[in-house]
């Protein structure tokens, strides 16, 4: 099994829509790739500048309700495109989080007082998250600091993301 | 053990229990449009699967952007003409009949009550106003219902709302619904289904309970649902009429969808409808919700008549009613767009097309266009659209653009006023 990570961009706010992660204006697009370059565009939140901020990232921690409003799965494949392939959240939409993995990416949803404590000892640093999927722990480091923090994934989601997806899955089972 | 309505259908419908309480159901129907299907039609066809389970269980409908308006949409359409047309699929809805698809669907009998259906869309909800399990899903989804019909769900638990007495002049489904949002929050059903019922409910209408049920997904809900009762048969009947030898016997097949009288609720939420008044959201959130009152005089540069939320008949209706007699202020725009042809023909005969017309409205063909800020009326950065849609996003009708959501009466009366009021002012 795949173990993903890397990079961690912060962003510090709840209900992030994916009008936001990929605006509607994009959606006539028929090629993936050519969302690449929209990924958050539209996201509402002071301080971000999505042209410097994604760069070389390839995990998202937020807040709770992550990815809700549209069902679009060009919101996963944008951050796919980017290189980004976790997302760590209090909480998904559930279209967003079944999008994820069936594209085979993880959207892992900790407690709040977890996520708090990677704002709160984490964002200020350049800060690395790594998901081992089979022990289900992520390993965090920056700013001089490590932690390990336990996270929960259904068997369902793990057999997912094993066969690359819910096309392949379905397919050969149904 | 008793069960609620979702229960029931899951029950009857499962394929398969993979893992935990993830089941996946069989579909009755898969629902398509031309911004999520092309994507899963060329994936499907990327991977040597190009074929489809059923061709008379897919529906698919030209509805977003109609006609085209640029190049990328016009292949869009392209990819969706020639699927449907390699796969026989003959429920496919091209320009001349097409319309907003929870609109149209409903419209063309596709639904039944205890039905499965998915679709690339997150307003399907909206068909569990029959007594369905609707639910949208993404392109991947979409992909593995057309190819093997079916879609794996969490078994699901419910919320249930109940909305006692009668709405008041004024407020309608559309506002009771953005008062349920505003209670229960963008999150508040996220992963639940919600059973709409009560005195209210039975009163209502066809049209009404889908705008109810439209919205569901603004609070996180998986699908939302009425429960199927004379009314819905009296609908369904031009469809179903070979099926049964009368009305009552449809109803009495439907009602084993009815939820058991000790079934299990996450939450029961009681509502006294005669206490609503209109309201309208603020902000960017669809939970950002506030009575009219308190909104009064918020100016507006646009109104926007139209969507699978209130783009049918009766909204149409409600809107003219209070039109009539009166001319749009000359500092806003307006645009209606009725969301089916049937609708619109209907706007035609009962001369309500006039009405608009004569108010200074402009009558565009049935698309979703603005409410997704694609054509047909999108918004410039800075300017604030009056809107019946359901989304209120930052940017959804147009970069830099503000969206209030409200019912066709208040849109009415907010193009005559030329900011945001009540549409009781206009009552003759
Ligand atoms: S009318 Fe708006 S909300 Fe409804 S299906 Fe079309 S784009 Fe979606």
């Amino acid at each position: 099994m795949q173990n993903f990570g890397g990079n961690v961009l912060f962003l510090d706010r709840s209900d992030i829509n994916t009008d936001e992660i990929i605006p509607a204006r994009y959606l006539t697009e028929v090629s993936k790739e050519a969302l690449k370059p929209h990924l958050l565009e539209d996201l509402n939140l002071e301080g971000f500048d999505p042209k410097v901020d994604i760069e070389e990232k390839q995990v998202i921690v937020t807040r709770s309700n992550f990815g809700c409003g549209s069902s679009r799965e060009h919101a996963p494949w944008a951050l796919e495109l980017n290189g980004i392939h976790i997302v760590i959240a209090e909480s998904f939409a559930r279209i967003f989080r079944q999008n994820m993995y069936n594209c085979g990416m993880l959207a892992i949803d900790l407690p709040r007082n977890f996520v708090d404590r990677l704002f709160d000892e984490f964002s200020a640093f350049d800060t690395e998250i790594y998901a081992d999927v089979e022990k289900s722990v992520l390993k965090v480091r920056g700013g001089g600091r490590e932690a390990e923090i336990p996270f929960s994934i259904s068997e369902f989601d793990r057999a997912l993301v094993a066969a690359g997806g819910w096309v392949e899955y379905a397919d050969s089972h149904y | 053990m008793a069960k609620t309505v979702a229960e029931k259908i899951f029950d009857a419908h499962r394929v398969d229990n993979p893992a935990g309480d993830m089941y996946v159901l069989g579909l009755d129907a898969v629902f398509c449009h031309e911004i999520t299907t092309p994507v899963a039609i060329n994936d499907l066809v990327r991977r040597g699967k190009d074929r489809v389970f059923d061709p008379s269980k897919i529906k698919a409908v030209i509805d977003h952007v109609s006609p085209a308006k640029d190049s990328k949409t016009a292949m869009q359409g392209k990819i969706m003409r020639e699927w449907a047309r390699r796969h026989n699929i003959e429920d496919f809805f091209d320009i001349g009949r097409n319309g907003v698809c929870h609109a149209l669907f409903p419209e063309q009998g596709f639904v039944r009550p205890g039905y499965t259906i998915i679709m690339g869309d997150s307003h399907t909800c909206t068909h569990g106003a029959f007594g369905a399990f609707a639910a949208g899903v993404g392109t991947t989804d979409l992909e593995v219902g057309i190819l093997k019909g079916v879609c794996a769900f969490r078994y699901p638990r419910s919320l249930k709302i109940e909305v006692t007495g009668g709405l008041p002049a004024g407020v309608y489904a559309k506002d009771l619904i953005l008062s349920v949002i505003g209670r229960l929050g963008v999150n508040g059903a996220t992963d639940r289904v919600i059973e709409f019922c009560g005195p209210a409910v039975d009163e209502m209408n066809m049209e009404s309970r889908m705008t109810l049920c439209n919205m569901a997904v603004e609070a996180g809900a998986t699908s939302g649902i009425c429960y199927p009762d004379m009314t819905t048969v009296d609908y369904l009947w031009p469809f179903i009429k070979d099926d049964f030898d009368a009305p009552e016997a449809a109803l009495a097949h439907y009602r084993k969808f009815l939820p058991d009288a000790d079934a299990q609720y996450d939450d029961i939420v009681q509502i006294d409808a005669a206490g609503l008044s209109p309201q309208v959201t603020y902000g960017y959130r669809p939970d950002n919700v506030s009575p009219v009152s308190q909104m009064e005089g918020t100016p507006v540069d646009q109104v926007y008549i139209g969507s699978c939320t209130n783009g049918r008949l009766e909204d149409l209706r409600v809107a003219a009613s209070v039109l009539s007699g009166h001319r749009i202020s000359d500092s806003v725009r307006a645009i209606v767009s009725p969301a089916t042809p049937e609708v619109y023909r209907g706007a035609l005969d009962e001369g309500i097309i006039h009405t608009f017309m004569d108010a200074g409205f402009c009558v565009a063909n049935p698309t979703c266009g603005a409410c997704l800020g694609m054509s047909c009326g999108v918004i410039a950065e800075g300017e604030v659209c009056a809107s019946t849609t359901n989304r209120n996003f930052y940017g959804r009708m147009g970069k830099g653009g503000t969206v209030h959501l409200m019912s066709p009466a208040t849109a009415a009366a907010t193009a005559i006023a030329g900011h945001i009021t009540d549409s009781t002012l206009y009552e003759k």
